[in-house]
C-alpha cells in the first residue's frame, strides 16, 4: 500500500485489525511518539487529534456520525444537567410531600428531553443496521400473503464501531439524567471520550465515569506502562494469530459446506470457532487494554475467564462483561423498576413467593436484554435464535434451581466439591458452544440442520488423516493450536487463581522481562498465521 | 432498622451470611432477580423509594451499605 492512499480518507481500513502491519507497525508508533514527544499540556490535544485520525483513516467521511454523536450527547447532556440543577433548587427547604410532587414535575421534563435523545442515537442506529433486515421480513411476509407490493430495501454505509459508541453515547445521557454524573462542559473532553481509538472499533462499552477523567489528564508515558502493554498487546496478537486465524480455514470449510460433513465434525468445528471467537475478540481486547495501559488508561475489563464459568449465567458476567453490564443497567433494571413491573413483582410476590415472584416481572425484563443482545450482534435470525437461548437457558436455570438444590439435598450432592464443580464447568461450556454454532452458522436454517446433524449422526465418518486433508488442515496447525490453547490456559488458571502473570513478571529483572516479550514475538513470528496460504481474518467483533 | 432488614434479608436468601459477607454484590452472592426482590420488600418495609440509579454495587453490597441507603432515602 502506498503512502497516498493510505492516508486517503478511508484508505486504511485494514487498521480496524489492531494486528494489521498497518495499526502495529505504522499508526500505534507514531502515535506512542507523538504524545511522548508533546508537552503536557498538549498531550490530551494530541490524543484527540490521533483518534480522529484513526477514524478518519479507517471511514473517512463517516467521521461526521462520530462528531454529531458526541455534539449530541454533549448538548442533551447540558440541557438535562440544567434541569436536575433546577430541580435541586426547586425542592430546598420543602417538606417530604411536596419535594416528591416538585421532583416528579422536573424528572418528566428530564425524562422527555432524555428520551428524545435516545430516540435520535438508538433510532439512528436502528435505521442504519436493522431498516435492510425488517423490510427483507415485511417483503417476505407480502409475498407470502401473495399481496404484489414490495418495499424497496435500503442501503446505508454505516460507520465502524457505531454499535460500540452508540451504547457509549446512550450511557452518558442516562448517567446525566440519573445525576450519577454531571454533564460535561467541556465538549472536547467528552469527544475524546467517546473517541479514543482503542476502543473505537470493539469496545469496551467505557462509561464517562470510568475513563473520561483519566483520558483528560493524559498523563506522561511511563516505562512500567509501556513494557505491561506491550507484553499485554503481543499476548493478544499470539492469540488472535496463532490460535484464531490458523483455525480460521477448518471452520470457514466446515460451516460452508455442512452438508458434507458428519455430526462429529461439525461438532469439532463448533468447538473450534468458539476457541477462534474467543481468541480473536479476547485478543483485540488483549491490544486494546495493552494501548491503553501504554497511554496511562485503565478501561474496564471485558473477559475474566468466561469457560471457566458454572452457569450460563455466570458466563455471561465473564464474557463481553461491558455489554452485560450496560444490558443489565439500562434495560434490565429500567424494566423490573418501572412502576408496573413492580406492581406485579409485588403481588406476585404474594402468591408465589419470594423465588418465583420476582421471576415474572424479571423474566420480561430478562427477555428485551437478550433481544437486544442478540440483535446487537447482527440484523439476523441467527442472532435473535442466539438471544433467546440463552434467555431460555437462564430463565429455565433460575426456574429449576430450588428443585435442583432439593435435589442435591436429598442425595447428599456437595456442590462445592472439585470434581462436581468440574462438571458443572463442561456442561455450561457445551451449552455455549451449541449457542455459538447458532451464532456462526450461515443463518438460522443452516444452524438448525448442523445441529440436527449433531444430534443424530455424532461420527467423524472417515480416519483422522483423511478427515483433515479434506479440512485442509495438517497435524503442524493441529500441534501449534493445541500448545498454544495450553499455554492461554495455564495463564487463566493463573489469573484465576488471583496471580496476575505480569505483575509477577514484572518483579523480575529487567533481563527476563524482555526476554520473555521476545520469546512471545518469536513465537508469533514462527507460528502465526500469515503470509502464503493464510488470507487476514477481520476481527469478528469490529463486524457487530 | 437492622433488625428489620436482617429479617427481611434471611428470608429472600437463607443461604446467605449477611452479618459477615461484605461483597454480596461484586462476588456475585446476590443476583439481579434477588435485588428485583429486595427493592419492593425494602420499599413497602421502609416506606422508601427506590431508582435505578441506587441500584449500584456500594448501596448493596453489605448490610450497612443497604441501611446507610435506607437512611438516605428515608431523609429525601
Amino acid at each position: 500500500m502506498s503512502l497516498s492512499s493510505f492516508l486517503m480518507p478511508g484508505g486504511a481500513s485494514g487498521m480496524t485489525s489492531f494486528f494489521s502491519i498497518e495499526y502495529m507497525f505504522v499508526f500505534l508508533p507514531i502515535a506512542i511518539v507523538l504524545y511522548w514527544l508533546s508537552p503536557q499540556k498538549m498531550r490530551r490535544y494530541v490524543l484527540l487529534f490521533e483518534s480522529c485520525a484513526f477514524f478518519w483513516l479507517i471511514s473517512g467521511k463517516l467521521i461526521a456520525y462520530l462528531i454529531l454523536s458526541a455534539v449530541s450527547i454533549y448538548g442533551f447532556g447540558l440541557w438535562i444537567e440544567k434541569i436536575n440543577a433546577k430541580k435541586k433548587e426547586a425542592i430546598k427547604g420543602l417538606d417530604r410531600e411536596e419535594k416528591k410532587k416538585v421532583k416528579k414535575k422536573f424528572t418528566s421534563r428530564s425524562r422527555l428531553v432524555l428520551a428524545i435523545a435516545a430516540v435520535i442515537h438508538i433510532g439512528g442506529l436502528l435505521v442504519l443496521k436493522y431498516s435492510a433486515f425488517a423490510v427483507g421480513n415485511i417483503n417476505s411476509l407480502l409475498a407470502l400473503m401473495n399481496v404484489g407490493v414490495r418495499m424497496s430495501v435500503p442501503k446505508f454505509i454505516m460507520p465502524i464501531g457505531i454499535s460500540f459508541f452508540t451504547l457509549q453515547a446512550v450511557s452518558y445521557l442516562v448517567d446525566v439524567y440519573r445525576d450519577k454524573i454531571q454533564a460535561d462542559k467541556n465538549f472536547l473532553r467528552v469527544f475524546l471520550w467517546l473517541s479514543f481509538f482503542p476502543q473505537i472499533v470493539e469496545g469496551p462499552i467505557c462509561r464517562y465515569s470510568q475513563t473520561a477523567e483519566q483520558l483528560w489528564k493524559a498523563e506522561k508515558i511511563k516505562f512500567d506502562s509501556l513494557t505491561l502493554g506491550l507484553q499485554r498487546i503481543v499476548f493478544g496478537m499470539m492469540k488472535k494469530l496463532v490460535v484464531a486465524d490458523r483455525l480460521n480455514p477448518l471452520i470457514e470449510n466446515v460451516f460452508n459446506n455442512y452438508n458434507e460433513y458428519h455430526g462429529g465434525v461439525i461438532a469439532l468445528a463448533a468447538v473450534c470457532y468458539t476457541i477462534q471467537l474467543y481468541m480473536d475478540f479476547s485478543g483485540s481486547m488483549d491490544a486494546v487494554m495493552g494501548t491503553a495501559q501504554i497511554f496511562g488508561i485503565e478501561m474496564p475489563e471485558n473477559f475474566k475467564r468466561p469457560f471457566f464459568s458454572r452457569t450460563i449465567s455466570e458466563f455471561w458476567k465473564r464474557w463481553h462483561v461491558t455489554l452485560g453490564e450496560w444490558l443489565k443497567d439500562y434495560i434490565f433494571y429500567p424494566i423490573t423498576m418501572s412502576k408496573p413491573m413492580q406492581k406485579l413483582t409485588k403481588s406476585a410476590r404474594k402468591k408465589l413467593g419470594n423465588h418465583f415472584g420476582p421471576l415474572l416481572a424479571g423474566s420480561v425484563a430478562l427477555f428485551c436484554v437478550w433481544f437486544a443482545n442478540g440483535l446487537w450482534h447482527g440484523a439476523a435470525w441467527s442472532y435473535i435464535f442466539f438471544g433467546m437461548y440463552h434467555f431460555a437457558l437462564i430463565l429455565t436455570g433460575r426456574i429449576l434451581a430450588p428443585a435442583i438444590n432439593t435435589v442435591n439435598g436429598k442425595f447428599h450432592v456437595n456442590t462445592k466439591s472439585k470434581p462436581d464443580q468440574a462438571m458443572q464447568i463442561i456442561r455450561s461450556d457445551i451449552l455455549v458452544v451449541i449457542g455459538e454454532l447458532f451464532f456462526r452458522a450461515n443463518g438460522l436454517r443452516a444452524g438448525m440442520k448442523m445441529f440436527g446433524r449433531m444430534v443424530t449422526d455424532f461420527s467423524f465418518g472417515s480416519s483422522a488423516h483423511a478427515l483433515f486433508t479434506k479440512l485442509g488442515v495438517d497435524y503442524a496447525d493441529l500441534l501449534i493450536v493445541g500448545v498454544t490453547v495450553v499455554i492461554v490456559f495455564a495463564v487463566s488458571v493463573l489469573n484465576e487463581k488471583g496471580m496476575c502473570v505480569r505483575a509477577e513478571l514484572k518483579k523480575k529483572n529487567i533481563v527476563l522481562r524482555w526476554a520473555v516479550l521476545l520469546a512471545l514475538c518469536m513465537y508469533i513470528v514462527i507460528f502465526g498465521a500469515y503470509g502464503i496460504g493464510y488470507m487476514p481474518v477481520d476481527p469478528i467483533y469490529a463486524n457487530f | 432498622m437492622k433488625e428489620e432488614l436482617m429479617e427481611i434479608l434471611e428470608e429472600l436468601r437463607p443461604d446467605v451470611d449477611f452479618e459477615n459477607e461484605k461483597q454480596l454484590i461484586t462476588d456475585g452472592i446476590l443476583e439481579s432477580f434477588d435485588i428485583v426482590a429486595l427493592v419492593g420488600e425494602l420499599s413497602d418495609a421502609f416506606d422508601i423509594e427506590l431508582h435505578v440509579e441506587d441500584l449500584v454495587p456500594d448501596n448493596f453490597n453489605s448490610i450497612e451499605g443497604m441501611m446507610e441507603l435506607i437512611e438516605k432515602l428515608q431523609d429525601e
